[in-house]
């Protein structure tokens, strides 16, 4: 199907794209590398009578600066796959980026647009629920940071207002010996993840200091798995402790049964990977 | 809204709704049909042309973001009456059945080719995830892409026989 009528608004400035929204309001959308909201918009699930483009606006820099990794909004999937500095230092982003969606979507998608879509099934959200991330919102209004926890609301709902931009994700430095990964689970390439779990651990004296555990496609939005974590601060990472943590991330899910599988497969996949991820944190940052 | 879009190398205007998808300015207004629109799901990769020298699936762009921006689409591979090595080798390794997915094949296993000019079996499978074959089961499209790279990164003449435009 094709898209309803909309006006095509492509601003010179990050000024003039929030003015256009502090004029438009809820009838306008942001577009990005529109590989979330362009397919919407042509199931017509999506019908904004305006859309802003910002896709030129070159917010798209990777660097750390103050003790934290800062991402343009506009960073493309493949930027953050290609990334020396995100390969290695961020280990979880690394293995998370090559999985998303396909190469071709990877080469317009946005991590800002992925996080504004707030899709449960997608893969940025965990990701950065495991890391502590947090977002910059911008608007006439002024500028706020919000953690990621608050941001991602519920299904497709973000704390974003009709008026404001995402204009950066901030992931803080890892502390002490590091590591993570993202396993994905998914039909094919391309395909939605089944399940997804984005792992990170940090150690201090070879016990863990904390860990994040962010899960894809088991709830109404990205899961951040609260008791599983908990569970392992402090602890000494022993198999045990990491079956433990994967039986309380499969506790803390609610998949729904579908065409990628039962409920009851799903959360014993939460489980597996959360235990497989853990241990490969932890391989990860005893190399380290 | 009038755009300007610089196709296989020549400026092409138009006068657009906001809403046209990128593929249907391809095919209908500058008429060029070899590029092919598929599941409309952004699934397939059917519809692949390279924006500024990089994949991008046309079904998910609207034509007004390509304004002042080159694209690339299987018609231009044809150089002066001569195949393209990547079309040459897709002939030569019978790299396609049907056809519909190769005009997206080919862009993309170009692009790879230029970041990579000897691709492992493993690197063709991983760049192309994104285009689907129903017909060929991809072994020699995995072949066509390598060959391609070999004539390219070596200018031997693999494929010499098959390169004039039949």
């Amino acid at each position: 199907m094709l898209p309803s009528r909309f006006e095509y608004h492509r601003p010179d400035s990050l000024e003039e794209a929030l003015h256009l929204l502090a004029e438009y309001g809820d009838e306008a959308k942001v577009l990005a590398g529109g590989q979330s909201l362009i397919p919407v918009m042509k199931l017509r699930l999506a019908a904004p009578a305006h859309l802003v483009d910002i896709g030129r606006l070159g917010l798209e820099a990777i660097a750390e600066a103050d003790g934290r990794l800062a991402i343009g909004a506009l960073a493309r999937h493949r930027d953050l796959e290609r990334s020396d500095l995100v390969r290695d230092r961020y280990p979880v982003m690394a293995a998370a980026a090559p999985l998303i969606s396909d190469p071709i979507v990877r080469n317009l998608g946005t991590i800002g647009g992925s996080l504004c879509h707030a899709d449960p099934a997608g893969d940025w959200g965990s990701v950065m629920l495991a890391l502590r991330g947090s977002v910059v919102l911008r608007s006439e209004r002024g500028e706020r940071e919000l953690a990621i926890s608050e941001f991602l609301q519920d299904t497709f709902t973000t704390a974003l207002e009709p008026d404001e931009i995402l204009t950066e994700v901030r992931v803080p430095q890892p502390a002490g010996p590091f590591g993570g990964t993202y396993l994905k689970l998914e039909r094919k390439v391309g395909d939605f993840a089944t399940v997804a779990a984005a792992l990170h651990l940090s150690l201090s004296d070879g016990t863990i200091e904390s860990a994040g555990i962010g899960l894809t496609a088991v709830a109404s939005k990205n899961l951040q798995a609260e008791d599983a974590e908990a569970s392992l601060a402090g602890a000494e990472p022993t198999e045990a402790a990491f079956a433990e943590a994967g039986r309380l991330a499969a506790e803390a899910s609610s998949p729904v049964t579908d065409v990628r599988g039962s409920a009851e497969y799903k959360r014993h996949v939460v489980d597996v990977y959360v235990r497989r991820g853990l241990a490969r944190a932890l391989e990860m940052a005893r190399a380290a | 809204m009038q755009i300007t879009v610089k196709v296989n190398g020549a400026d092409r205007g138009a006068d657009v709704e906001p809403r046209m998808l990128l593929a249907h300015l391809i095919r209908e207004e500058f008429g060029l049909t070899g590029t092919h629109v598929g599941c409309d799901t952004t699934s397939c990769g059917a519809c692949t042309v390279l924006l500024d020298g990089r994949p991008i699936k046309s079904c998910t762009m609207f034509a007004v973001q390509a304004d002042g921006r080159e694209v690339t689409t299987v018609e231009g591979l044809l150089q002066d009456g001569q195949l393209h090595p990547i079309q040459a080798a897709f002939k030569q390794e019978h790299g396609l059945q049907c056809g519909f997915c190769t005009p997206g094949m080919m862009l993309t296993g170009w692009a790879l080719l230029a970041e990579n000019p000897t691709p492992s079996e493993d690197e063709v499978r991983w760049a192309i995830s994104g285009n689907i074959c129903r017909c060929t089961g991809y072994m020699n499209i995995v072949k066509a892409i390598q060959a391609a790279g070999r004539d390219m990164a070596t200018g031997t003449a693999e494929t010499a026989d098959a390169t004039a435009a039949s």
